[in-house]
């Protein structure tokens, strides 16, 4: 940590004299592939609603965790989202409605407790910071989680990869082949639910789900081979992650959007990209 | 038996003679409705076996009960000759499709290394899933579309990919569920034969799943008509004039047999034995 500190301030930059800009950086570093290479089986699976879901309901693990008076709510907001991303995916195994529908009620619902509770006494506004995210007052103890819950994102991408690909096109076709199909799905539901959770004070609720998406979107349109998809999706999330830091600092705007608003650019530009490789 | 018939036996996965699969008082019931129930069936290696019946009659239910996906009463067993308990089979499953759209960069070797290998396919395919993908298409003459994306294939381009997958390892059960249904129909007869072909080749057992009954009856062994639970099955001609049959489909003349009904060469080899 402290050599990152020191590497990056001998940066001719402004913003590189600012400890909490070096923070912000690694955060950034660390967790932006993550998010992109979620959002790469995210749209395969077309699952986006889901991990939006994930982001509204955390409201509800954050209203429960400072009812319980604890100062950091995380555990209880990551435990609560793994509850949740197991109720939809046994709904989707056993019950009849459609998946959207499902999805829709729990979200709706666990994000109107999520308020009804914080905003008892008119308190709201002190919560506003989940909503839009805030990646500059990152501490450091919060880069180690990043760091944990990226390492357990990339065992799970090393070791469940091909299966979650199989499970992704055909349930049957995966079964013929032995996969135990719903543990892949719940394992895939949780891990997207803790990635999320844990990404939600920095990024916010409201833009979190475009983080996932838009790296993965934009490298569908360039990649010819799942390797490519991948490797692309990450380099443009860790790209539109850092220029979306530094621009938010020279804007003075929040964050998260100016790095959704720069990775919305790049998938602009696949998409002149693609359309030219097709003529 | 010299070292070199074992191996050469061990090549062809000779499961021959007295392989079978029985489905005994198979049912499958979903929130509360029954789907399937009483399915009795008989299958032998070397034979295909066409499974025809209406709409929602329960087809594909069987095909995912069988599999394991849906939940079911009942036995679904599969002998192997020499072995008198139950043994574990390979089962090649072609789907009538596949759930992706049709831009994602997913390409038919991406496909054959997610199946085949178990180091993660974004860090490279590896020679050995390579090499299973190349030969199994060419079975079915379709090396060229290795590099294809998945989203790019023809229906009968997909087909023909989907089987080569299913063979690769080759099953002792081989489950097609409405394989022609993205085919033009020109190229139906021709896959009916590969089919056909499949069954002799590697002595498996195949279920297939048609709405094309009178072609499908030109190639199978045997039919069975599932309407719920296995109404009646035989060889084709029986089966196609069965009274249920006829309700449901109308009257279907049998057409002449492409292949002679009976054991294939090496069967009868083995039999005179």
């Amino acid at each position: 940590m402290n050599l990152w500190h020191a590497a990056i301030a001998l940066l001719p930059f402004d913003w590189a004299h600012y400890a909490f800009m070096r923070n912000a950086l690694l955060a950034i570093v660390i967790i932006s592939p993550v998010l992109a290479l979620l959002g790469s089986m995210i749209v395969n699976k077309q699952m986006a609603f889901f991990s939006d879901a994930i982001g509204h309901a955390t409201l509800a693990g954050i209203a429960i965790g400072t009812l319980a008076g604890l100062d950091n709510p995380m555990a209880v907001m990551i435990g609560f989202s793994c509850l949740l991303a197991g109720v939809i995916t046994l709904m989707r195994r056993f019950g009849s409605a459609s998946t959207d529908t499902v999805i829709s009620v729990t979200m709706s619902f666990c994000a109107a407790l999520g308020i009804v509770l914080l905003s008892r006494n008119g308190g709201f506004t002190k919560y506003s910071r989940y909503l839009i995210g805030d990646v500059l007052s990152i501490t450091n103890g919060e880069i180690v989680q990043a760091l944990i819950v990226s390492a357990l994102f990339m065992a799970v991408w090393l070791v469940f990869f091909n299966t979650i690909v199989l499970v992704s096109i055909n349930h049957s076709l995966a079964r013929s082949r032995r996969i135990p199909i719903w543990l892949v799905e719940t394992l895939f539901a949780v891990i997207t639910a803790v990635i999320v959770t844990v990404c939600i004070p920095w990024v916010g609720i409201l833009v979190i789900s475009a983080l996932i998406v838009l790296p993965a979107a934009t490298a569908r349109n360039l990649a010819r081979s799942t390797r490519q998809y991948l490797f692309a999706a990450a380099c443009i999330g860790i790209v539109s992650g850092i220029a979306g830091l530094i621009a938010s600092y020279y804007w003075a705007t929040a964050t998260g959007a100016t790095m959704v608003l720069i990775a919305a650019g790049f998938y602009a530009v696949s998409l002149v990209v693609k359309a030219a490789a097709l003529r | 038996m010299t070292p070199s018939d074992a191996g050469a036996d061990a090549m062809a996965r000779a499961a021959c003679g007295g392989c079978c699969t029985r489905l005994a008082g198979v049912g499958v019931r979903l929130g509360g409705r029954s789907i399937i129930h009483d399915v009795n069936l008989h299958i032998h290696c070397g034979e295909l076996t066409v499974l025809i019946g209406p709409n929602g009659a329960g087809k594909t239910t069987l095909f995912r009960a069988m599999l394991g996906e849906a939940p079911h009463t009942g036995a679904v067993q599969f002998y192997k000759p020499g072995i008198s308990a139950p043994v574990t089979p390979v089962i090649g499953y072609v789907p009538q499709g596949l759930e992706y759209d049709s831009t994602a960069p997913f390409t038919v070797r991406d496909l054959f290394a997610a199946a085949r290998q178990k180091s993660p396919i974004w860090l490279g395919r590896s020679r050995k899933a390579q090499a299973d993908a190349r030969a199994a298409l060419k079975l079915f003459a379709a090396e060229h579309l290795l590099r294809e994306k998945m989203g790019a294939l023809s229906g009968g381009q997909l087909q023909r990919v989907l089987l080569a997958l299913a063979l690769t390892p080759v099953p002792d059960i081989l489950l097609l569920d409405e394989p022609v249904a993205g085919i033009d129909p020109s190229g139906v007869g021709l896959f009916y034969h590969m089919i056909s072909d499949l069954r002799l080749q590697y002595h498996i057992s195949i279920i297939m799943v048609s709405h094309d009954i009178v072609e499908a009856a030109r190639f199978a062994d045997r039919m069975a008509f599932l309407n719920r639970t296995i109404v009646c099955e035989g060889a084709p001609a029986d089966v196609l004039s069965h009274n249920a049959v006829i309700e449901t489909f109308g009257h279907l003349s049998a057409p002449p047999a492409e292949r002679p009904h009976g054991r294939c060469a090496k069967c009868a080899m083995e039999g005179a034995l």
